[in-house]
Formats: structure tokens, C-alpha cells, sequence
């Protein structure tokens, strides 16, 4: 199956900070990919370095197309929904309007799907977003996310700061919008073993660079990761 | 009694026009952090542009009225993508100092083409007065505030309602957010430019026909718009107005009731409730405390 996503040999900086040398990985399309790390190990700079949201140089290539040095706006456009460390909502805006942002460079957003999905936001469509609970803002962040018709969804650890039982129905919901609506997923996760029962394969990156790749499974039974990042 | 309705009349007229000039300050600073200081020379300029429209003056047109509105904000979205938009990376002091720099440019220039000399600009409404119980309401006063707050509310619907004004209230807050969302960030900066602009050009062709065209006569109404902005919070739209409309209505008060407090004490009048409000709540009275994390 030809890759959706395929990163070779991306650089990224912060100034003159070094924070991605030379990562390549691959998701293709329908997959849950995980990606995995200590803090600063370039988990993040991936997929801002996807986004545009951070200098890279390196190929990136998104269904076929050379992203080169495409800004957010433009990388959006074509098909990838990026809900950024801090999830990136509007809290001054209401849920609805937020959901509209989602939907903005859609001709006919699907608000019934969404809504099938996310039930609850109907009730809450206007209320101020910043007033949600952390789990609701997160499930707000994906509603937008698929709104706006993504080839590729990038999560930046969405279980951070959410109670287990949350992160679990999180992680469900993405499931869901993976297996029903094709969508796929490349997830950045300090939660190591919610993020590899979801996931179909994995990278472990260190010091901005890939140390170990392969399926879920693998990963799971792998002794570096299972102390490094498993715990058992 | 009569008297008092008179000046309220007239200081919410005058109010008006500080407040939708201070709603053009706060447009801006809201989605970029600059001050534009260029922004009373940016309405005198246009309403050059409408005198020249309006055959130097002869006659009020409302076509000239709206002819110049667009221009206005053609020449801001301009301005903001030749002069702003090279400075984005540069530091928010880079940026509001090229906007003195555009306000010295625009005087400089305003005068150069017009000539510095006081000009006859005309009036939409008539000069008599409505007479409603011995109180008498200037026809000019009334319709410089409908027209006023006829603009700002096609701005508001416009904000709360369309797909377009969604997307720059969710950059103003979120500018890095909405470009993942595909917003075309600098090109809504621009009209915001634009339509900060417009309601500069709207102030200035409403002010014009009490103080005459000259190019210094939008210094004094922007310092009573910073006053005004100052007062409602500079972040708040809805307090730029109440800033607006209450600094109208109390200078207008002050003069006509307070003995020492004549037109040559309005400015610094103004300036002092700017300081007081700075000194006493810095936030203004709609604004919010904002903790910044150093």
C-alpha cells in the first residue's frame, strides 16, 4: 500500500536548537501510528515539522505531493487536521463556533456525522469553549479536527492532563473514526500502552531520531521499550 | 433641563465619533498588538479623498460617502501588506513605529497634494434643529450618530455572523490554532486593516464638516479616541463605543457646566481620565487583567 504520510530524513530547528536529525517514518492510509518518546525526544517537532508549524528541511510527502515548504494554513488545506499540544481551542469562542472553525475551508461541513459521534456537543453548542472540562475539550478538539475532512490526523498526547478513565474513551472514539470513517492517525503519546492498544504499528524516537520502529505487538514485547516506557 | 438634553445630544454625537475611531484602534491591536498611530492621519487622508470626490467639497454625495469607504479600506488592507505584514517578524515596537512614521508620511503628504489650508467640508444633514418639548436636537448631531452606529453594527453582524468575520475572531485569539484550521492568516489581517480603515474614513467624514478639512484635524480626535479606547479596555470592541460615547458625553458635560473647563481644556481633560483610568484600573473598565507568564 503506498504511504499517505512519508517523512525522509526530516531536519527541524529551534533557532539554533537541533530538535529532529534526520527522522524518516511512514503512515499509510487507514493506520493508527504511534509515536513514542522520553520528553524532547522530537515527538512534537514531528508533526509541527509536518504542519509547517517549525523549519524543516527533508522530504515530506503527503498523498503523493511534496509538502516542501508549505505554511500551516497550506498543509491544512490539503488534508491534514493537527490538534497541537494544548488542543488549540478557541475559549473564547462558543462550541458551535468552534466546530464552524473546524469546518472552515469545507464548502458543507458534516455537522450530522460529528454530531453522531459527539452527541453531547449538541446540547453544548453554546457554551463558551474554555468552560469545558479537559476530557470535553479534547473530544471538541477531534470533532473540529474531523470536520474539516482530513486525510490524516496528527494528536499531540491527547490523554495529557485527563484522568485514565477519559484518555480511555478518548482513544476509543479515535479507534472508532479510524475503523468507521478510514480515517488515519499518527498519535504522539507519553501514555505508551493506551497508545500501542490502539495502535496498528509504532516509532520510538530519541534525541531527535528514530530508535526503534515496528508493529504494535513488537513494540509491546520490545525490553528497551517495555522499562523505558511501559514501566513493567 | 433643556440644556442638559442638548449637550447629551451633542456629546453623544461627538461621543460617537472618538468611539468608532477607537473601535478602528481596537480592531487592530486586538489581532496584531500595534497600536496604529497612523490611524486619525489614515481617516483624514480619505476624507481628502471624499472632499475631492464630493467636486472640493461643493456638495455632500452619500456615493462619495460610500466610494470612499471602499477606497479606505483598499488603501488599509494595502498599507498593512506593503508596511505591516514585512514587519511581522519583527518586534510589536518595529511595527508601531512604522505606523508614526506612516502618520508623519500621511500629514506630510495630505498637505503636499491639498494644501494645508482650512477647506469647507459638507454636511449630509441640515443645520436646523428638531424643537421636542423646548428641547432643541440638532438634525446634524442625530445623524452623525446614526451613521455612525449604523457602521458599526454592518461591523458586527459581520463579525458575529459570517464565515469570514469567525475566522478572524478565532485568529485574534488563537492566531497559530486558526492557521492549522486553514485560515489564510496575513490575508484576514489585512482586511482587518481594511475595515479598520473604513470606519476611520466614516469618523473622518463625520467630524469634518464641524472642524473643516485641514490635515491636522484628526490629532486631537485621536488622542479622544485613545481616551476612549484607553477607557474601555483597548482588547474590548463594545467598550471602545461605551468609551467613545461616555468621553463625549462627559466633555461636552464639563463644558457646558463646569465654569474653568472650556474647549481649550477638553484635550488635556481627556488625557488626565486617560491617566486616571491607567493608575486606577489598568485594565480599563471592560477590559480584562491579563497575567502574562515572564
Amino acid at each position: 500500500m503506498p504511504a499517505l504520510l512519508e517523512l525522509s530524513d526530516v531536519t527541524a530547528r529551534y533557532g539554533q536548537v537541533v530538535a529532529l536529525h534526520g527522522v524518516s517514518l511512514t503512515v499509510a492510509d487507514g493506520e493508527i501510528v504511534a509515536l513514542l518518546g522520553a520528553n524532547g525526544a522530537g515527538k512534537t517537532t514531528t508533526l509541527r515539522a509536518v504542519s509547517g508549524t517549525v523549519r524543516r528541511t527533508g522530504d515530506i510527502v503527503l498523498g503523493g505531493k511534496r509538502l516542501g515548504r508549505a505554511t500551516p494554513e497550506a498543509v491544512a488545506r490539503s488534508g491534514v487536521a493537527h490538534v497541537p499540544e494544548g488542543r488549540g481551542i478557541f475559549a473564547e469562542l462558543t462550541v458551535w463556533e468552534n466546530m464552524r472553525m473546524g469546518g472552515y475551508t469545507v464548502r458543507r461541513p458534516d455537522f450530522a456525522t460529528v454530531l453522531g459521534y459527539f452527541p453531547w456537543l449538541q446540547e453544548r453548542r453554546n457554551q463558551q469553549a474554555g468552560t469545558l472540562s479537559g476530557g470535553e475539550q479534547q473530544m471538541l478538539a477531534l470533532a473540529r479536527a474531523f470536520l474539516s475532512r482530513p486525510r490524516l490526523l496528527m494528536l499531540d498526547e491527547p490523554s495529557l492532563g485527563l484522568a485514565p478513565i477519559i484518555t480511555r474513551e478518548v482513544f476509543r472514539v479515535v479507534t472508532e473514526l479510524n475503523q468507521k470513517e478510514g480515517l488515519a492517525v499518527l498519535v504522539v503519546e507519553q501514555n505508551a500502552a493506551v497508545a500501542l492498544a490502539a495502535a496498528q504499528r509504532g516509532y520510538v524516537l530519541e534525541t531527535g531520531r528514530v530508535a526503534v520502529s515496528g508493529s504494535a505487538g513488537e513494540l509491546k514485547s520490545d525490553d528497551a521499550v517495555r522499562t523505558a516506557y511501559l514501566g513493567y | 433641563m433643556q440644556t442638559f438634553f442638548q449637550t447629551l445630544t451633542t456629546g453623544l454625537a461627538d461621543g460617537s465619533i472618538y468611539g468608532s475611531l477607537a473601535l478602528a484602534l481596537v480592531l487592530i491591536y486586538k489581532a496584531t498588538e500595534v497600536i496604529n498611530f497612523a490611524q486619525g492621519e489614515m481617516a483624514m487622508f480619505t476624507t481628502y479623498i471624499a472632499w475631492a470626490l464630493m467636486g472640493h467639497g461643493s456638495s455632500f454625495e452619500w456615493w462619495a460617502f460610500f466610494a470612499t469607504l471602499g477606497i479606505a479600506f483598499v488603501g488599509g488592507a494595502a498599507l498593512q501588506q506593503t508596511v505591516i505584514r514585512p514587519l511581522e517578524r519583527a518586534s510589536v515596537l518595529t511595527a508601531v513605529m512604522a505606523t508614526i512614521a506612516l502618520l508623519v508620511i500621511l500629514n506630510g503628504l495630505a498637505a503636499w497634494i491639498w494644501s494645508p489650508q482650512l477647506q469647507f467640508f459638507p454636511s449630509p444633514f441640515p443645520t436646523s434643529s428638531w424643537v421636542i418639548g423646548g428641547v432643541h436636537i440638532s438634525k446634524q448631531d442625530v445623524g452623525t450618530f446614526g451613521v455612525v452606529m449604523a457602521c458599526v453594527l454592518v461591523l458586527w453582524l459581520f463579525f458575529r455572523f459570517t464565515k469570514l468575520g469567525l475566522a478572524m475572531r478565532a485568529g485574534a485569539l488563537n492566531p497559530s490554532a486558526a492557521r492549522l484550521m486553514g485560515v489564510r492568516a496575513s490575508w484576514l489581517l489585512a482586511l482587518g486593516w481594511g475595515f479598520a480603515a473604513a470606519l476611520g474614513a466614516v469618523s473622518g467624514m463625520m467630524v469634518a464638516p464641524t472642524v473643516f478639512l485641514t490635515p491636522n484635524m484628526m490629532q486631537a480626535v485621536l488622542i479622544y479616541a485613545f481616551a476612549a479606547a484607553i477607557l474601555g479596555g483597548l482588547e474590548s470592541p463594545v467598550g471602545a463605543i461605551a468609551g467613545g460615547l461616555s468621553l463625549g458625553v462627559l466633555l461636552n458635560m464639563l463644558g457646558q457646566y463646569v465654569h474653568p473647563v472650556t474647549s481649550e481644556l477638553q484635550l488635556p481633560v481627556a488625557l488626565a481620565i486617560l491617566l486616571v483610568v491607567l493608575l486606577i484600573k489598568p485594565a480599563g473598565l471592560f477590559g480584562r487583567v491579563v497575567v502574562k507568564r515572564v
